[in-house]
């Protein structure tokens, strides 16, 4: 029927972490399926038409699925990993840190594309309008939650005690429902100025209080704001023109 | 099958007509959204992606073509939503019609409420076929006359003229939903109707389109915490005061608007519990209901979610008394079909005249109907191949694995591109509708 070929160095990198972790199913096909579903899951909150709202249906029983698979993986224990942390806060950490990177309509309140993981890149890519530099950051943040020796794991991120798998969705959710501000303060404080500094992008310091949980993860915050410079300029059009509209109102 | 060859009451069904563009290219626009009869069955609606509505009636049957019903052809044609705008939001707000509900004729004119995304609007739809003549002042073409080259007076006439279907907009009922409408339905008292989005119910009366009263909301105060929607609602055939909505997690629940203003507790819940075997991580997805249908009694009322449909009595709750499986050979395809969005595919479903059947759409342009007394199903496929009007429909079987057999067609050769979503049964006879991507299918049973 349909069976999209993933791409094997993803599989590859699961196989060899399956037999030396402990506590997890006997089938690791499952486990395989089960982490396709998931960056599969994640990739389809993260497509938004550029124009329509996207289907709140659709997107809320994905995001149960994510759900269910995050609560599943933290009861096999499959999230164990090189962490300083807490089991239950390191089940939940993996899955804030590779949402992170798949969070971008935080900042961009016109939902427009982002990368997505590499393994459904070549998918996306079609879609996607994207810098080459972009791609390249994105491939080299999401090849490291693949990579569970990486040294990154071993961050120490006070802030993402606080951040969990919860709050990702949450943040997906909120720009579902953001793009009807209730009010004016609402709209402006979507648009961060330091977004549309490109020294401030290509640095992944982003200030915007939302995102104050990503903080500490901030060599992979740099794809997030995957606006190219001409998704740049565009918003500040489009901010233009809202201040335009409300001025003449 | 309920087209067994002289089989007793078994309805065989034969194509009657076809409506729309030939080539397999379709326009987006083109897109049929929607398709409902009204309350006489004379007329038949459809609404497309493009906004428009396109009305079909059917003409009067003919005394000496006794084999078959008089046919449907189109009898008005108007553009119903344009696109949109949102400014604050910078979206498009797609002029594709979601729902369309006739409301009973009281006069001569027809009356029906059509609605996409964001905005209902009353139509009126009414004939013209006469025209005054014989003015004093003005000439035929309209052109005035001076009047002081009248020398007699005359008493204008009405004369026939070449009909004319006018459709015109007569209420707008806009700015109440913030999420995307996903039903509309006209009250029993025929003053009211409710209009339900994602998250909120609304109480309109037709007459007033400055005002709509809220009576469902099931928005979270945090929407961090959303996990349920409402994907469909109806009002009961007649209680004007009870009605039901549907939730993306397969749950029913039926109101009453006397108990409270807001109905947010409801007064039924209709769930069935999960078959533990049957679990998996789509188990939610499936379960989702797509439509909901009062039976035209009022004592059932039917659900169809991802592979089947539901019959529930509504002095039952715990769950269905009748559950039909639409195709359950894709149980075990819910991977891809997850990957490629059809799981998230709204049939809708919908009762014969007596309750006795019910339809409803599948993949590969099949159609499945249940007869609730004999328990036997069929399934249908709405092609041009079969245009023979009179011959009788052959029935299709898929095969969910192993042997396939000769005239049965596999699983992984369906076409999930072609997909009936939208279905209608005449209200009387045993005419139904059936949509395809872009075309409509008539299909009436064999009258001997």
């Amino acid at each position: 029927m349909f069976v999209r070929g993933l791409k094997r160095k993803c599989f590859d990198g699961e196989e060899d972490i399956e037999g030396t972790l402990a506590g997890i199913k006997a089938i690791p096909s499952y486990n395989l399926q089960r982490q396709s579903l998931l960056d599969m899951s994640l990739v389809k909150l993260q497509l938004c038409h550029m124009l329509v709202e996207p289907n709140l249906c659709r997107s809320v029983l994905i995001a149960n699925t994510v759900r269910q698979i995050q609560e599943e993986m933290t009861q096999d224990g499959t999230w164990q990993m090189i962490n300083t942390q807490s089991t239950g806060q390191a089940s939940l950490d993996r899955l804030v840190s590779t949402d992170i990177l798949c969070r971008s309509s935080r900042e961009q309140a016109e939902g427009k594309h982002v990368p997505g993981y590499t393994t459904f890149n070549k998918d996306f890519e079609g879609d996607q309008a994207q810098d080459s530099s972009e791609t390249m950051s994105a491939a080299s943040s999401v090849q490291v939650p693949r990579n569970l020796q990486s040294n990154v794991w071993e961050m120490e991120n006070p802030q993402e005690n606080k951040g969990n798998f919860q709050k990702s969705l949450d943040q997906i959710f909120e720009t579902l429902e953001n793009k009807s501000p209730n009010s004016v303060e609402d709209l402006f404080s979507e648009v961060d100025n330091s977004y549309y500094d490109l020294d401030t992008m290509l640095t992944g310091m982003m200030s915007n209080s939302k995102m104050g949980h990503c903080d500490g993860l901030e060599t992979f915050s740099s794809p997030t704001p995957t606006a190219s410079n001409s998704n740049c300029k565009s918003d500040l059009n489009e901010l233009d023109h809202i201040v335009e509209i409300l001025v003449e109102s | 099958m309920l087209a067994r060859a002289g089989g007793g009451n078994d309805i065989q069904w034969c194509f009657s007509q076809v409506k729309g563009a030939v080539d397999d290219d379709v326009a987006e626009a083109d897109i049929i959204s929607t398709v409902e009869f009204n309350h006489s069955g004379e007329l038949l609606a459809t609404g497309d992606k493009g906004g428009r509505v396109v009305i079909f009636q059917q003409e009067q049957e003919n005394k000496t073509q006794s084999h078959s019903r008089g046919e449907y052809n189109v009898y008005s044609t108007f553009q119903s939503h344009e696109p949109e705008f949102d400014y604050l939001k910078s979206l498009e707000i797609e002029e594709k019609i979601n729902k369309i509900r006739w409301l009973p004729q009281k006069n001569a004119a027809q009356f029906l409420l059509s609605t996409n995304d964001k905005t209902i609007k009353l139509w009126k739809i009414s004939e013209r076929d006469k025209r005054p003549e014989g003015y004093n002042l003005k000439e035929e073409d309209g052109r005035y006359r001076d009047p002081t080259t009248v020398t007699t007076l005359r008493v204008p006439v009405f004369r026939p003229m070449d009909l004319m279907v006018e459709a015109s907009p007569r209420r707008i009922f806009a700015n109440a939903h913030t999420y995307h409408i996903n039903s509309i339905s006209i009250n029993s008292d025929y003053e009211t109707y409710l209009s339900a989005d994602d998250l909120r119910i609304n109480l309109w009366h037709l007459e007033i389109t400055d005002r709509s009263f809220n009576i469902v909301d099931i928005k979270p105060a945090n929407m961090e915490e959303l996990t349920e929607v409402i994907t469909a609602a109806e009002f009961h055939p007649n209680s004007c005061n009870t009605f039901v909505y549907s939730s993306s997690k397969g749950t029913i629940r039926l109101c009453d608007m006397r108990a409270s203003a807001l109905c947010d507790r409801h007064s039924k819940l209709f769930e069935e519990p999960e078959d533990p075997s049957n679990r998996s991580f789509f188990s939610e997805i499936i379960s989702s209901i797509s439509d909901v249908k009062f039976s035209h009694s009022g004592r059932y009322m039917m659900t169809r979610d991802y592979l089947s449909v539901k019959i529930w009595d509504l002095n039952m709750e715990n769950r269905p008394v009748e559950t039909y499986q639409v195709h359950e050979y894709l149980r075990s395809k819910l991977c891809s079909l997850y990957e490629n969005d059809c799981i998230f595919d709204k049939f809708e479903c919908c009762w014969n005249g007596s309750d006795s059947i019910v339809m409803t759409g599948s993949y590969n342009n099949f159609f499945r109907m249940f007869d609730r007394n004999t328990k036997r199903d069929i399934t249908l496929e709405a092609s041009r191949e079969n245009n023979k009007p009179r011959t009788v429909l052959k029935p299709r079987k898929v095969c969910a694995s192993g042997k396939r057999k000769k005239d049965e067609i596999s699983v992984d050769s369906l076409d999930f591109n072609k997909k009936i979503l939208h279905t209608a049964w005449h209200p009387k006879e045993n005419i139904i509708a059936v949509a395809t991507t872009n075309n409509l299918y008539i299909f009436q049973d064999k009258m001997n």
